[in-house]
């Protein structure tokens, strides 16, 4: 693989391990076989699957803000919602394609999130959670006073006639259960090409030590807009997934698509992951998904277990499940470092 | 320092954090190529006129000049890509990062090289602070010497032109004490201005020629190191309250 040799004798800077190489190909590979999903597994494992990739897609953006970043946003479900509605307003009021109205929320998210950013980045840790949740219960009032009958104001409002005059319903559940993937491993790709890039190391030095990393002449505003525009565009794809598989979305209600749980889901999946580590979020988004599929039916008891969950980690293992792991191993499957070779 | 080419310089520049006045109008530059040791009892002011050299503060009055350009409201990091690198007194590694890429960091970002070029000043800056065994090792699993090494070395591989330096010998025994003035030679010898803060006196001497005292907020000698140890208020301000405490 490219192992870059630099020109000191033995010295040479390596980014491919032979491990980290052969686990890239093993999850590329996986990709590939997830993709022959509709055609191998039954239409409740699609359902279950689709959930798991965009949990997937709003970990691993929040771990890009809060991971790398420092960011810590409460206010993500802003874009989800922004996603979610910006797909019915497309498909809905302007007759579009509905897969295509998703890209183009993912789109609007990304613009979006821009003059949202050059407000937030000015806050600073506590004031930047709090504003960037007050964003997201700005843009849920917003939504909910409008009076455009395909927005739905307060009551919500629905994707069904969009989906269904096109699609039968296995067609839609195939498309989407094709495009959440589609998603997830975009996402995920155009994360690991910017940690591999000049900006990667960057990032990871803010997220150490934000004021050690602007002393040493890295322009953290840029680092942090870069990632609060990413971030932007991944929640609001994810808001296009949820409503392409659900149909029926509402503005207000903390379980809606501009609701707070949203931002409780991300942080545990994170917590319990990894903060700040690449496959951190991925597993947190499975422990998350198994919890939801396996306990969510008992209840009340399901948010007792996810607090439990949630305070087993902070107190055992604050590193979260990978952070530890790598920690203690000093292993990185996804090759985002360098390694200095033969040195004598 | 009367000669006039002056790399960076501090123009009658006041701190005060709320009623504490921490810089009380400081004068001070280094040259080209210079080395100054700025000694100080606690609480003179020393670390505050670093954090207004290398951009962590902005001052309340006066101006930094760095070569004849006024940079005082220039951030940090813009500071540090312009060649005003800095360590600070407490070693702040990027712990998740190996010790190779927080070197790797202030070569791309604070010393702007690309590729190769970026990789060869990474390496070299490792060998010149001794940590190129430690490469590969998380940052946050160093010792203190380490740390201190690595802080040196991630402020150098920036390229700086002036290198401002906080206790980075602090807490080091005699031994390495002296490894780290041999190192600071050798930056000197590549034509590295140096400005260091540092307690330990004898130590601090074998490296630089010029020496600065600060207390209350002010400059009170500045020139030849004998001379400003032997300067009578010094004695008083530094030694005087060093032999109370």
């Amino acid at each position: 693989m490219s192992a870059v040799a630099a020109p000191a004798p033995a010295a040479r800077v390596e980014r491919w391990t032979r491990l980290s190489g052969g686990f890239t190909v093993l999850l590329a590979g996986l990709v590939v076989l997830l993709a022959f999903g509709p055609v191998l597994w039954s239409e409740n494992a699609l359902n279950n699957l689709i959930q798991l990739y965009f949990l997937v897609v709003l970990a691993v953006m929040w771990n890009a803000l809060a991971g790398y970043g420092g960011l810590v946003s409460v206010g993500q479900q802003a874009f989800i919602g922004i996603g979610a509605y910006a797909v019915v307003f497309l498909s809905l009021q302007h007759s579009l394609e509905p897969y295509l109205a998703m890209l183009l929320a993912t789109l609007i998210g990304a613009a979006v999130s821009i003059p949202v950013a050059a407000v937030v980045l000015w806050l600073r840790g506590g004031a930047f959670a709090i504003g960037t949740w007050v964003v997201a219960e700005a843009f849920a009032i917003l939504v909910s006073l409008d009076p455009n009958p395909a927005i739905g104001g307060g009551t919500g409002t629905s994707a069904l006639i969009p989906f269904n005059t096109r699609y039968t319903p296995e067609q839609r559940l195939h498309y989407t259960y094709w495009a959440s993937l589609g998603t997830a491993a975009v996402l995920l790709a155009i994360l690991f090409v910017l940690l591999r890039s000049r900006l990667g190391a960057s990032l990871q030095a803010i997220r150490d030590d934000e004021g050690a990393a602007a002393s040493v002449g890295v322009r953290v505003l840029l680092g942090k807009g870069v990632l609060f525009v990413l971030a932007g565009a991944g929640c609001a794809a994810a808001g296009a997934l949820i409503l392409a598989w659900q149909l029926s979305i509402q503005p207000l209600g903390p379980d809606s698509v501009f609701g707070v749980n949203w931002s409780a889901k991300m942080i545990f999946m994170v917590l319990v992951g990894g903060l700040g580590t690449f496959e951190g979020p991925i597993i947190g988004a499975i422990v998350l998904y198994l919890l939801q599929t396996y306990v969510s039916s008992s209840g009340v008891w399901y948010f007792v277990m996810l607090g439990a969950v949630a305070i087993g980690f902070a107190l055992l293992l604050p590193r979260g499940i990978w952070g530890t792991l790598q920690e203690r191993f000093n292993v990185q499957l996804l090759p985002v470092g360098y390694r200095l070779r033969g040195r004598a | 320092m009367d000669e006039g080419v002056k790399l960076l310089e501090a123009a009658g520049v006041r701190k005060r954090f709320g009623a504490l006045v921490v810089l009380d109008g400081v004068d001070f530059a280094v040259g080209a190529g210079e080395g100054v040791g700025i000694v100080g009892p606690n609480g003179a002011g020393k670390t505050t006129l670093l954090n207004v050299l290398a951009g962590t503060y902005r001052p309340d009055g006066g101006r930094v000049l760095f070569r004849g350009e006024d940079v005082t409201s220039r951030a940090a990091a813009r500071r540090c890509r312009l060649g005003i690198g800095r360590a600070h007194q407490v070693p702040r590694p990027f712990g998740g990062m190996t010790v190779f890429e927080n070197v790797l960091v202030g070569a791309g970002a604070g010393g702007r090289r690309r590729g190769r070029e970026k990789y060869r000043q990474a390496i070299d800056v490792l060998e010149l602070c001794a940590l190129g065994d430690l490469a590969n090792r998380r940052a946050e699993s160093l010792g203190l010497l380490h740390r201190k090494r690595l802080e040196l070395a991630r402020a150098l591989a920036t390229d700086p032109e002036v290198l401002l330096l906080d206790e980075i010998a602090g807490g080091l025994t005699e031994g390495e004490a002296a490894e780290l003035v041999v190192t600071v030679g050798e930056l000197r010898r590549r034509g590295i201005a140096i400005v260091w803060i540092e307690h330990i006196v004898h130590v601090l001497v074998q490296a630089i020629e010029r020496l600065v005292c600060m207390d209350g907020g002010r400059v009170i000698a500045d020139g030849d190191p004998d001379e400003v140890m032997r300067d009578a208020t010094v004695v008083d301000a530094y030694l005087g309250s060093a032999a109370v405490r």
